[in-house]
């Protein structure tokens, strides 16, 4: 076992962990966040995709001590208080969570990449999801969305 | 008769019937309030929050984790296990075999051939053979290694022509009856109307073997089950199933635990399509583990395991004959069908019937035979994946009919009008047809895509195609033969206005929790936010079958719209003495009782409930749909296929053949689905989008194939993981447009009908069709990757170097 110190959705938090956890084990079964998701287990599916200093990255893939002293962003950490982030919003007014298991994922994606451009196109909004497989939707409700909270935040 | 793909939303109940925007289908003003409105999901915000909990982010108490011992051998007998030194190594708890657990199931009650673990042998590798709890996954692991295992390797099978050709034994199972072949699971042959006469009055015979690739779901979670075995003898199962029933049924059995005593809870499901839609070695597994060590046990499948585990579409070895006159209408179809079932019989024997039976649809069929073979093979068995048995018929029958209307010189979509069979109608297999929404189907498909512009008249490289497809919405027979109702809904009412309902059905993302809140919000007048719905558990639930064949929306909500109208004549009952009025008179809606033509008198639906419950006692109501059990085929096997409606669907795909590289891209698909009555529109659009979403990566893409021995390791899947099994990412998948289309179904809910498998099917064939509108070259075998399409094109003449104009490719081909 080793300590880990991370600064989770902005709290601090540590726990102790096998050595050859990666993050997403350490969220999941470490710090009880379940809300990110394992579908592979190799970085293949996207679904345990959360946000570290800004970039949406593969949790596990990343061994926990690689995220050490960085700000970790997971689902639970979109929304401030009871006011859910837009993007969440819409997922649920455009049905772009079916099963909901590739969700956490492709919020995560969808929410760092409009921190970082406010105003995508659909292809830009394409593009930034093409590491999160979605087995259920198609995509096009996933753009939707994304597409409307783009636009709700830019108003 | 079309809606769009609707955007947009409110609350989801109260507002007036004119804010939906869309006329009635009768041209009057709609009386529905929130059917056929855009509406939240009743879990959408717990799934966009992460806060919807899957079986996975379970954690119990000194829960222990298992881990189950694979075999490395496609066929062999088991001679020797010896587990004592994996229960020797510190922190492992339990470990079992197939000794412990030696009562065969099945998930079809006819053909129970498979093991929680194996006992006697394998057969295919990734078969269970131990399994072991531990403290935690790394010590299941380490454990794994410490059981010994001798086996005798025996001869295998992989292609089912030469299962099922095998003279003699050892089979991959007994024979069922002495002198049968213990490598076919089963053969289906019909013949309705005078096939032979069909062909002599054709006037166009079309002749052509198809080959269907073996596709897997996928679903992006793996499979995890959690049992707890207590004290009192009290057995609790968690599993990412879509049969919760049929899992407590045979847990009870196989276990030889009283089913009273067991207790099936379906979390939220992370995707299934099929893939967990019978009983699978982990969740006896969890459960008899639990029950030795006394602490909950859980198996959560690696990625690796749910590709074994399997029980995807089969893959199917297709020869059609399709005759038809000088004007396009069909005499007569001739079938032979070999599937590779793969090591067990799983859905095998209905997958079997359904190869050929629902193939009598959309179009009018004169005289039809299909011969049908189910081969075992040593791989992981097959099953049903959305659309279950129908898409590989129906991909190669749309070609054939692109290859006569070509031959014929008609367009296609006219020669598939010309031969529709109608609404109200029979199939020439007997089964009964009611609402029909093909026509517009085809109409939609049509216009949207611009067809008449495109087809045939695009430029070399680009084309389009149609198909068309139907499908069931249930079937009219159980799996396990019985009376009983296929749906159960129970309502409860709470004074405070609030009402919760409890259904057994598998919200498996599909939205069955949501559908069944906008019945009971339609019906009662209640806000969304004021409906519970309490699922997937069976010490609370009434029994639904489950999540399988398209039947959930039809049976369920009919379930739940006879149990909302008993509440309901309740409340306007009690209200009406009230008011001194009739209870036709006594309006729900809005959140509230009001009197028709009396805009002054109303209350809330709160004192409404509570007058009903002063009035009858305490409020609650009860509702259940059973099939229509008379209108199906009078012969053997006429009952399977048979099915309260048929759903039905029109596809146009729109290609670009690179034929340098033969990559296919598809630009856009334009789906038209005849659901009967879109209750949520936009749950429909997303059903219809996901379903033409995997019919298209069947089409391109996915292969579940396996290594032979050439390749070192016969049996040994090519590409258990999703980076090398290829499902489309966002990047892959085409442009889709959805185009919902009403028939109102007589029998429905509302005149609704399924759509979540139905929209796969015309995928294929139409991608098919318009790789041969864009290059001239027929698409036979799936998938057509690059190096498949690259080799059919070098082999026409059709590559780089060759003719860049349609003519002087296409012209006078017969196809």
């Amino acid at each position: 076992m080793e300590i880990v110190r991370l600064r989770v959705n902005g709290d601090e938090r540590s726990c102790g962990v096998p050595a050859h956890y990666t993050l997403l084990e350490t969220l999941r079964y470490g710090l009880g966040l379940t809300g990110s998701k394992q579908g592979c287990d190799k970085g293949d599916c996207g679904a345990c995709t959360v946000i570290v200093d800004g970039r949406a990255i593969l949790s596990c893939i990343t061994p926990v001590w690689e995220a050490e002293g960085r700000e970790v962003r997971t689902v639970e950490g979109l929304a401030s208080g009871m006011e859910t982030h837009p993007v969440q919003d819409e997922f649920d007014l455009n049905g772009a969570a079916q099963c909901g298991f590739c969700t956490p994922g492709i919020l995560c994606s969808s929410v760092a990449l409009l921190d970082r451009n406010p105003t995508p196109t659909r292809e830009e909004i394409r593009a930034a999801l093409a590491g999160n497989l979605c087995r259920c939707t198609g995509y096009e409700k996933i753009y939707d969305a994304v597409e409307a909270a783009a636009a709700r935040l830019s108003t | 008769m079309t809606g769009r793909n609707g955007r947009g939303i409110d609350g989801g109940s109260g507002s007036s019937p004119a804010a939906n925007g869309r006329p009635d289908r009768t041209g009057e003003a709609s009386p529905l309030n929130t059917i056929g409105r855009p509406m939240r999901k009743v879990d959408g915000l717990a799934k966009a929050t992460g806060r919807a909990r899957y079986t996975d982010d379970i954690q119990l108490p000194g829960m222990l984790h298992g881990k189950i011992l694979r075999s490395p051998h496609p066929h062999a007998r088991i001679v020797r296990i010896d587990t004592s030194r994996a229960e020797a190594l510190e922190g492992v708890h339990a470990v079992v075999t197939g000794r412990d657990m030696p009562t065969p199931y099945g998930i079809i009650p006819w053909t129970p051939d498979e093991h929680p673990l194996c006992v006697d042998k394998v057969r295919y590798i990734g078969d269970g053979v131990a399994a072991v709890a531990a403290i935690d996954e790394d010590t299941a692991i380490a454990a794994l290694d410490l059981i010994d295992v001798a086996y005798e390797e025996l001869p295998e099978y992989f292609d089912p022509h030469e299962a099922i050709a095998a003279p003699s034994g050892p089979y991959i199972h007994e024979p069922r009856k002495p002198g049968w072949s213990g490598n076919i699971t089963k053969v289906v042959k019909l013949e309705f109307g005078d096939v032979e006469a069909g062909f002599a009055e054709a006037d166009v015979i079309a002749e052509h073997d198809y080959f269907f690739e073996g596709t897997t779901h996928t679903p992006i979670e793996p499979h995890c089950a959690i049992g707890l075995a207590a004290g009192d003898g009290k057995l609790t199962v968690w599993s990412a199933t879509q049969v919760p029933h049929y899992l407590h049924r045979e847990l009870a059995r196989v276990l030889e635990v009283d089913p009273a005593k067991v207790r099936v809870i379906q979390p939220p499901v992370g995707g299934a399509f099929g893939g967990k839609s019978e009983p699978f070695d982990l969740e006896f597994c969890v459960a008899k583990l639990s029950m030795l060590t006394g602490r909950p046990v859980k198996i959560l499948y690696t990625r690796e395991e749910v590709f074994y585990a399997h029980r995807g579409r089969h893959p199917f070895h297709m020869r059609y004959r399709t005759g038809a006159t000088s004007d396009g209408m069909l005499t007569s179809v001739d079938a032979r069908i070999v599937l590779d079932g793969g090591a067990y019989a799983s859905f095998g024997l209905v997958t079997t019937y359904y190869s050929g039976q629902l193939l009598t649809a959309p179009y009018q069929m004169p005289a039809y035979r299909f011969q049908s073979t189910r081969a075992y093979t040593n791989k992981p068995a097959c099953g049903p994946k959305r659309g279950h048995g129908s898409v590989q018929p129906r991909f190669a029958f749309e070609v054939q009919l692109d290859r006569i209307a070509e031959r014929l010189e008609i367009d296609p979509i006219e020669l598939r009008r010309r031969n529709f069979i109608g609404a109200n109608t029979r199939t020439v297999n007997e089964l009964r047809v009611t609402s029909n929404g093909f026509l517009e189907c085809l109409a939609e498909v049509e216009r949207a895509s611009d067809w008449k512009r495109k087809h045939r008249r695009l430029p070399f490289g680009r084309g389009v195609g149609v198909a068309g497809s139907t499908y069931i919405s249930g079937t009219n027979y159980p799996i396990y033969p019985n009376e009983m109702p296929q749906s159960g809904i129970q309502l409860q009412v709470d004074r405070s206005g609030r009402v919760a309902i409890f259904s057994g059905a598998s919200e498996i993302g599909q939205g069955v929790d949501s559908m069944v809140a906008y019945v009971v919000a339609e019906e009662l007048g209640v806000p969304l936010d004021h409906i519970r719905v309490l699922a997937g558990d069976t010490d609370f639930t009434p029994v639904d079958l489950g999540a399988y064949s398209s039947r959930v929306t039809f049976m369920l909500g009919n379930a739940c719209l006879q149990a909302a109208r008993k509440l309901k004549a309740m409340v306007r009952d009690a209200v009406a003495e009230e008011w001194e009025a009739k209870p036709r008179e006594v309006l729900l809606a809005g959140g509230m009782a009001l009197r028709a033509g009396d805009t002054g008198t109303s209350m809330p639906l709160r004192a409404a409930f509570n007058l009903a419950e002063a009035k009858f006692g305490t409020l609650g109501a009860t509702g259940s749909y059973n099939t229509p059990k008379d209108v199906h085929g009078s012969y053997r096997g006429g009952t399977i296929g048979a099915s309260p409606a048929y759903s039905f669907t029109a596809h146009v795909a729109e290609v670009e053949v690179d034929t340098e590289t033969g990559f296919v891209t598809v630009d856009k698909i334009w789906i038209a689905h005849d659901c009967g009555r879109a209750l949520n529109p936009v749950l429909v659009a997303g059903q219809m989008e996901g379903s033409a979403y995997m019919g298209f990566a069947e089409a391109l893409m996915e292969e579940h194939i396996f290594k032979s021995a050439d390749e070192g390791r016969a049996g040994l899947h090519n590409a258990p993981s999703l980076l090398d099994y290829r499902i489309p990412t966002s990047l892959d998948t085409p442009a889709l447009e959805s185009l919902i289309v009403e028939s109102i179904d007589p029998e429905g809910p509302y005149g609704a009908k399924e759509a979540g498998e139905g929209p796969l099917h015309p995928s294929i064939p139409a991608i098919a069709n318009a790789i041969y509108d864009a290059v001239g070259v027929r698409m036979d075998s799936l998938p057509f990757s690059p190096p498949r399409v690259w080799r059919a094109l070098q082999a026409a003449g059709r590559g780089k170097a060759a003719g860049r104009t349609r003519q002087a490719v296409g012209a006078g081909r017969a196809g």
